[in-house]
């Protein structure tokens, strides 16, 4: 009785047994049943169905650049995933960051900036307008994906902090916290997680900060609440659950480099002539595709970009 | 006619069954059960890819679970074909060594299976990307050299010819240690940064070249 009542109000329309099949006894007793059933078994259920990754965000415009190519899967983009924050398996992130803390977020800005502070996530985003952005995602494992980002572009965000005319980079940082991210127990990677760009490359309107995929809130393992996309890099760059941005004189020293000097360079400009040492990078698989298809130049985006690396070496700055 | 017996009556049913098969000799049993079971069992790999090919639950890129999928069970195998002499001669069960062979051709099968998906789905057939693949990648021209130098030795396992091959035989077969080196090598190189499950293989590999090393050197001495 106690499941009853307790689970009444959640029942979808769907659920409510009609008139015609009440009158037929046999079935309503089995539907009857399976929803007890369901009751019963369902605390697990409805948790992961109320969790924040269903939660729909409002007030979305469409934004500039969208590609019109098939877009992958919710389902694919939420369960194929390099965080190695949690593991370095790309099925494990969806199960190991579901009950990761998204609330209450800060992010410290500090650096090159007038206005440096701590800040609370809400109060960073209000000012912020959210579009919709459908962007390639080409990872430096050769596969890639169309994904309908939710999100803003960095330039005006960075704007509002006041960078001074010293700023030349801009430095990410994850979260560091092993109890909730798993990955972070082993030494993998030298955490916390480090991102870096150029300052025309973060000002550049293509340059997106991140909340949400699909129109909906961004799901714990593509790495909320808050997270870099620059379509026109390899996907590592696009830095997940940022913490801290820090405005730098310097070019900042990025975990990959740090992991491998050889493989991963600052800039890591998706470009199908340039190799990565042990693979080649002129071909990707598009997650829903059984055979491979070539990769662009820039990632698609070389109009808007290539002008940013006018006579840079692209092999030596790879 | 049958021998009158000491035996009570009854049990000359199972005596007779099991002992007085002139081919069933203690030692022989074994492989009767032994090689179709094991035969099942190395498909299984192949079955279960299937099916959970056919229920979508490859995951999002199935071509990639395919490729690591039949790579690993191929790495596998040979190391378990590489177990079979080194537990023969600590158990003395003799039988065992009947199933190499079918684990050395399964190891084949599995590694034509992992070479297949590369050839289909990663390079459609395309000769040049190929040769350029396997000589610039160092990773690759491992790994391709390892599946070609297991051509031979799937030729060569009948009956017939290891008769007549020979000595030559077991030289031409001692490029297993070869092949499974440069194996281990090609998952060495080809992982991006995470190398626990490939530093598993080589210390097995290890394990099984030193027990060699070790049992040659106290034969001679």
């Amino acid at each position: 009785m106690l499941i009853k009542s307790k689970n009444t109000g959640t029942l979808p329309a769907s659920e409510i047994t009609d008139h015609a099949l009440y009158l037929d006894r046999r079935r309503f007793i089995s539907t009857t049943a399976r929803t007890l059933v369901a009751a019963t078994l369902a605390p697990g259920l409805l948790a992961t169905r109320n969790t924040k990754a269903a939660i729909r965000l409002g007030n979305i415009r469409p934004g500039p650049y969208n590609t019109s190519e098939a877009r992958t899967s919710y389902k694919d983009i939420t369960r194929y995933n390099n965080f190695y924050e949690f593991s370095t398996e790309k099925d494990e992130p969806a199960r190991l960051a579901k009950n990761f803390r998204t609330t209450p977020w800060s992010v410290r800005i500090d650096g090159e900036v007038n206005r440096p502070g701590s800040y609370h996530l809400e109060d960073l985003l209000k000012p912020h307008p959210l579009e919709e952005r459908v962007y390639r995602l080409r990872c430096v494992e050769a596969w890639s994906m169309v994904i309908p980002w939710v999100g803003f572009p960095l330039a005006e965000f960075l704007k509002r902090f006041e960078p001074t005319s010293q700023a030349k980079y801009v430095e990410f940082t994850t979260l560091l916290d092993p109890e909730q991210m798993p990955g972070q127990r082993r030494h993998v990677l030298d955490w916390p997680y480090v991102e870096g760009l150029r300052m025309d490359e973060a000002m550049h309107p293509l340059t997106l900060l991140t909340v949400g995929l699909y129109g909906k809130v961004l799901p714990n393992q593509n790495g909320a609440p808050l997270r870099l996309v620059v379509p026109w890099k390899y996907g590592f760059k696009n830095i997940k659950s940022i913490v801290r941005i820090r405005l730098t004189r310097t070019q900042p020293l990025s975990t990959w480099m740090k992991a491998g000097p050889r493989e991963y360079g600052f800039y890591a400009n998706v470009n199908p002539q340039v190799d990565h040492p042990r693979w080649s990078q002129s071909r990707e698989r598009r997650i829903g595709d059984f055979f491979k298809r070539p990769t662009l130049m820039f990632n698609g985006y070389a109009e808007q970009v290539a002008h940013l690396y006018n006579g840079l070496d692209l092999r030596r700055n790879f | 006619m049958v021998m009158p017996s000491k035996w009570p009556i009854y049990t000359t049913a199972w005596t007779c069954g099991a002992i007085s098969d002139p081919d069933m000799s203690a030692s022989r049993w074994p492989h009767y059960s032994l090689k179709p079971l094991v035969f099942l069992l190395c498909l299984l790999p192949l079955i279960a890819l299937i099916y959970s090919g056919f229920r979508d639950q490859l995951g999002a890129n199935p071509v990639e679970a395919i490729s690591q999928s039949t790579g690993s069970w191929t790495l596998r195998l040979l190391l378990l074909t590489l177990t079979v002499t080194p537990l023969r001669r600590i158990s003395g069960w003799s039988g065992i060594v009947r199933i190499r062979r079918m684990l050395g051709l399964f190891t084949f099968f599995y590694a034509c299976l992992h070479f297949l998906t590369y050839l289909i789905f990663d390079q459609s057939f395309d000769l040049q990307e190929i040769i350029k693949d396997v000589s610039k990648h160092p990773y690759v021209t491992v790994g391709f050299t390892a599946f070609l130098l297991l051509i031979p030795l799937a030729i060569t396992s009948t009956n017939n010819m290891i008769r007549r091959l020979g000595r030559r035989w077991r030289q031409l077969h001692q490029c297993v240690y070869i092949i499974a080196t440069l194996g281990v090598l090609h998952y060495l190189w080809l992982v991006k940064k995470d190398l626990r499950t490939p530093l598993i293989y080589a210390t097995l590999l290890l394990v099984l070249l030193i027990y060699r090393a070790w049992h040659r050197r106290r034969l001679s001495s």
